[in-house]
Parts: C-alpha cells; structure tokens; sequence
C-alpha cells in the first residue's frame, strides 16, 4: 500500500509540472482562440536564457528579473509584429504561425546560448522528504514537492487575476467575445499584448523547474507535446482543467507504468498518456473543464 | 413634407448636435459597396430611429460610426462622421467610448461564461474608478434594470433573451456614455419585454440625457419612443423627417407598419424610393 500511495504521490507531483506548462497554452487560447504551438519553445527559451544569464555571475533573483523582463518582450513583440498583422485570419493561419514562431525560437536561443545542455541548481535537492519516510515510510522527492509548491502559488495568483480584477475580467471578456470587447472599449491589442506576456511569465516558471529537473537542453521544447494530453483532458480555456488535466495525467503515467507496464515489457510511461487524451477525445471531446457551449435554440 | 420638415429642423438643431454623419460611404472587403453616401444627425438628447428592411445598412451606419467595421473587413471610403465637432472616423473604438459613444451590438453580445455583474463591471472597462465609484455606477444600473439585480450571479449565458438585452445595455451604461448606438434591441423579444426595455430607453433618455441612434426593423415601437427618424434602403437614406410624421406617412404605413387603406395591392403599382439627393462626390 505504501509503495501504491508513493507511486501515486510521485505521478500527482510530476503531473503538476504537466499543469505548469498546459497552462502556458490555456491563457493564450482562452483570449485570443490561438492555440499557441510555440509555448514548448518559450519554456526552452526562459530556461536558457535563466541558465545563460547565471553563468555570466549575475545573481540568482537579477537573473530571474531579467529573465522575466525577456519574456516580457518576447510576449509582446510577438503579438505586435506576429499576429497583430493576422487579425481576422482563420484560425489554422495563426496556429501555423505559431509553428513558424518555434523554430525561430528555437534558432534564437540556441543562438545566443549555445545547444549544450546545461545543468541548473536552484538550491532545492532532488532527496525525499525525511520527516515522510520516517512517519509514514513513503519516499517523495524534496525537489518535487517544491515544483509542486511554486505551481499551485502560481495557480492561486492567476486564479484572483483572472476573478477578481479589472484586467483579468477583461480578458476573460475577449475570451469570449471579440467584438463586443471591442464595443465596449477593451482594446484587443493591449490585451493580448498582457497575455503573451503572462504566458511569458508562466513559460520561465515552468522552463526553471523543468531545467533544475531534467537540465537545460533543447528537449525542454517537448514539454509542449506533454501538454497536449493534459490539455485535451482537462479542456482547452480552463486552468483548473489544466491543473486538474496535469494531475489525472501525471498519475496514470506512473500508475500504469508501475502496474500495467510490466505486461507490456515496461516503458509505457511515455505513450499512454496519448491513449487515455485519445479515449477522452471520443467521450467528451470539450474536455473535463472546457467550456460548454452555451446556445440558446 | 418630409423633405422640408428635414430641412428646416437641420439649422436649427446643429447648434447642440452631438453626432453628424455625413454621406458616408462603407466598403466591405474592398468590394462590396454597403452604404452609398448616408448622412445623418443626432441631436443632444434625441432618440433618433435608424429603420429599414434586413439589409438596408442600418447595423453597418451605426458600426462606422462606433469605429467596429475594421474587424469585419469594412471600410469607410468616404464622407465624415462628427462626435460634438471633433472628427471621430479615424477613432479606435476604444478611444471613442472614452469619448462617451458606445454600442450596444445587435444580437446582444453578452460574454456568456461571465455573471451578469460581471458583464456589467466589464462595461467600466475604461473608467479606471475606486472601488465605491464602481459599486455606484453598479447600483444606478441595478436602479433602471432591477430585474438585473435578482440575476446578478448568474451567468449570462443562460439568462433569458430580454435580460441578456438588458445586460448588454447596463453593460455599455458602465462606461458613462453620453451617446449610445442601440442596434436592434427588440431582436427575438417578446412584445412585452420590448415594451418593457425602449421604456427604459426613455426613461435613460429623459433621466440622464443620454442620447440615443436606434436601429429597428419593428418600426412600428421604434416610431413610439424616437423622436425623429430616417430610412434606410440598399445603403441609402431614403427618407427621414419627425417620427410623429413618419408614422402617420402613407408610404412609411404601407411599406413599413403594413397598413394600408386601398387594401391589397398588386405588385405592380408597388413604388420605389430613388435617393433624394444627389451629393457632388
């Protein structure tokens, strides 16, 4: 029993690091319906530019400042000169561009920082939890109950942004209609300029805990293609469906790998997170959390 | 008559005119000519009706004047359009709500996954207020839409027609607007709840001197509660005078109310309205 709750603790805790990045993509397609495909690559970017930033002995908060200022930029001259020009395009135009968006992030960091892969330490070990073990004689990694910490105060901060103040109604506004937002006076380009921006911002938390995790290298872009299973599950304009999306996901892998993986020789770890996303498609296509469609007859 | 009543209430209403068109002409897609010179004014404190048939141009007259045909590939070619003397054509919409012109989009346009207060609070987008002067501004619209206020949490989506209606106008009343561009309110309501909102349009008119360009096909409640009024058809102005002499027009009952006194008349002598004026372009 205390191996199956350790398991089970392990996926809960990966899956939130899922969460961090489905997030990512959860702002962006909420207000703005582009299903931004180059999130993986702002993790990628955010993380390199971070490790970049230390190795040149600047210190670790100015690091993160900076970083973060990046990110910012980033956010926002993408929306300027990628997709302010495409206004009005079909959605298919704009999910290409955010292909095109990254390999040019891609290119870009590689760069300026090299394809290394690099190690990041933040200070935070990769040991369980002794107080766990003793008590409970489970073990749980320090460094993920850490990462985990980092998503939910994350998690928390967006979830009063997008409730409670001005900015965040707005944006949940052009979520659901442009040109009433428009017709309202909520400019769409300011905007979409703060959610790049905020998906910036989440892409640097999330590229720090995948970096200090698995090390700074290009894989980190696949990250993205972790997301997608947590997103379908979980449903595409949702964060707590992101969260909760992560968690379900994180669980299986590591329940099924533990004890249904042996029947298949091991390693199904990396694959059966698709299948379930798959079964979910047919069943309940919007997701657990996606917005219904409300129509009225 | 018409003509004339137009021409000599135009002088002397331009000293207080708050909204001026004139002879615009609007280009879909860089193709498709929609309005062909329309020209038109609101003066300050007028309920002004803008009617016609399906496809006249009245939603697209009032979306140049609130600046939203860009995001539909429209495009206004030619003439100008007036907000109390200051050019406004070249305007973002946001610019022109600070200015005090809002719209209330046809079809209501409510965000559907918000609460209706925050349908509401989303109105104050561009008054950036304290937290009393919001709860205020909340109130005064809960004062002319009560029924809001029962509803306050739900979500809107899932309210009722006449209260999505009512939600879109509160919505824009949040901004603090002085004019408001109302396209079709009485869309898919019944009788009831429209006589129930263009009575709240008066009393907004007469209470807080709101102005008000209205577009309706039910031309016959819109004629009730405007003071004046003009017709659209195929992108022209065809005729406008107060709305007291529309209603009671010969051609505007027949055409437009379904009234008629010579009973049912062939297709045959059915009249067509040619453009009145011509404009040096």
């Amino acid at each position: 029993m205390a191996f199956f709750i350790e398991t089970l603790i392990g996926g809960l805790l990966s899956g939130v690091m899922y969460a961090l990045v489905a997030l990512g993509f959860v702002l962006i397609y909420k207000a703005s319906g582009v299903f931004n495909f180059a999130q993986g690559a702002l993790v990628f970017f955010a993380a390199a530019t971070f490790v970049g930033l230390l190795e040149t002995g600047l210190p670790f908060w100015l690091a993160i400042v900076a970083t973060l200022a990046a990110m910012v930029v980033v956010g926002l001259a993408t929306e300027r000169f990628v997709l302010r020009p495409l206004v009005n395009q079909p959605q298919i135009t704009l999910f290409m561009v955010t292909i095109g968006l990254t390999f040019f992030l891609e290119g870009l960091t590689q760069m300026i920082w090299g394809s290394q892969p690099r190690a990041l330490d933040i200070g935070i070990e990769d040991v369980p939890v002794e107080w766990l073990i003793e008590r409970f004689n489970i073990s749980v990694s320090r460094f993920d109950v850490f990462a985990a910490s980092v998503a939910l105060v994350l998690f928390a901060v967006l979830a009063v942004f997008f409730q409670k103040t001005r900015i965040g109604r707005a944006l949940r506004a052009v979520a659901d209609d442009h040109q009433a937002a428009m017709s309202i006076g909520i400019p769409l380009q300011q905007i979409w300029g703060i959610v790049w921006a905020a998906a910036g911002f989440v892409a640097l938390v999330a590229g720090i805990m995948w970096g200090a995790r698995n090390g700074v290298q290009f894989a980190l872009t696949f990250t993205a293609l972790k997301a997608l299973p947590v997103l379908i599950l979980g449903g595409f304009e949702s964060i707590p469906g992101a969260i909760l999306g992560g968690l379900i996901i994180g669980a299986i892998e590591k329940l099924a790998e533990v004890y249904v993986g042996p029947m298949f020789g091991g390693g199904i770890e990396s694959w059966v997170a698709y299948i379930v996303a798959l079964m979910f498609l047919l069943v309940r296509p919007e997701g657990l959390f996606g917005e219904k469609h409300i129509d009225r007859v | 008559m018409n003509a004339t009543a137009a021409a000599s209430a135009a002088p002397s209403a331009a000293a207080s005119t708050v909204l001026a068109v004139n002879n615009i002409e609007v280009i879909y897609d860089h193709v498709i000519l929609v309005l062909k010179g329309v020209s038109l004014t609101v003066p300050e404190g007028g309920i002004v009706a803008l009617l016609g048939a399906n496809g006249a141009g009245k939603s697209t007259t009032l979306k140049a004047i609130s600046n939203l045909l860009a995001a539909e590939r429209g495009d206004v070619t030619k003439g100008s359009i007036e907000f109390r003397g200051t050019r406004v054509d070249k305007l973002t919409a946001n610019e022109l709500v600070r200015m005090g012109v809002c719209q209330v989009m046809e079809g209501r346009h409510c965000f559907q996954h918000l609460t209706v207060e925050e349908n509401l609070l989303t109105g104050a987008f561009t008054r950036k207020q304290s937290r009393g002067e919001l709860a205020a501004a909340l109130e005064s619209v809960y004062h002319y839409f009560p029924r809001l206020k029962q509803r306050r949490a739900s979500q809107s989506g899932y309210t009722s027609g006449g209260e999505q209606q009512m939600t879109a106008i509160g919505r824009a009343l949040m901004a603090r607007p002085t004019m408001i561009l109302l396209d079709e309110p009485s869309m898919g309501l019944a009788p009831q709840i429209v006589e129930e909102i263009f009575g709240i349009v008066q009393d907004l008119n007469r209470k807080e001197r709101v102005s008000f360009l209205l577009a309706e096909q039910n031309t016959m409640v819109a004629l009730r509660f405007a003071h004046y009024g003009y017709i659209l058809e195929n992108g022209r102005v065809v005729m406008d005078g107060e709305a007291s002499d529309l209603s009671t027009n010969e051609d505007v009952k027949e055409f437009y109310l379904g009234l008629s006194t010579a009973g049912r008349k062939s297709f045959r002598d059915v009249k067509h309205y040619r453009r009145r004026k011509r404009w040096l372009a």
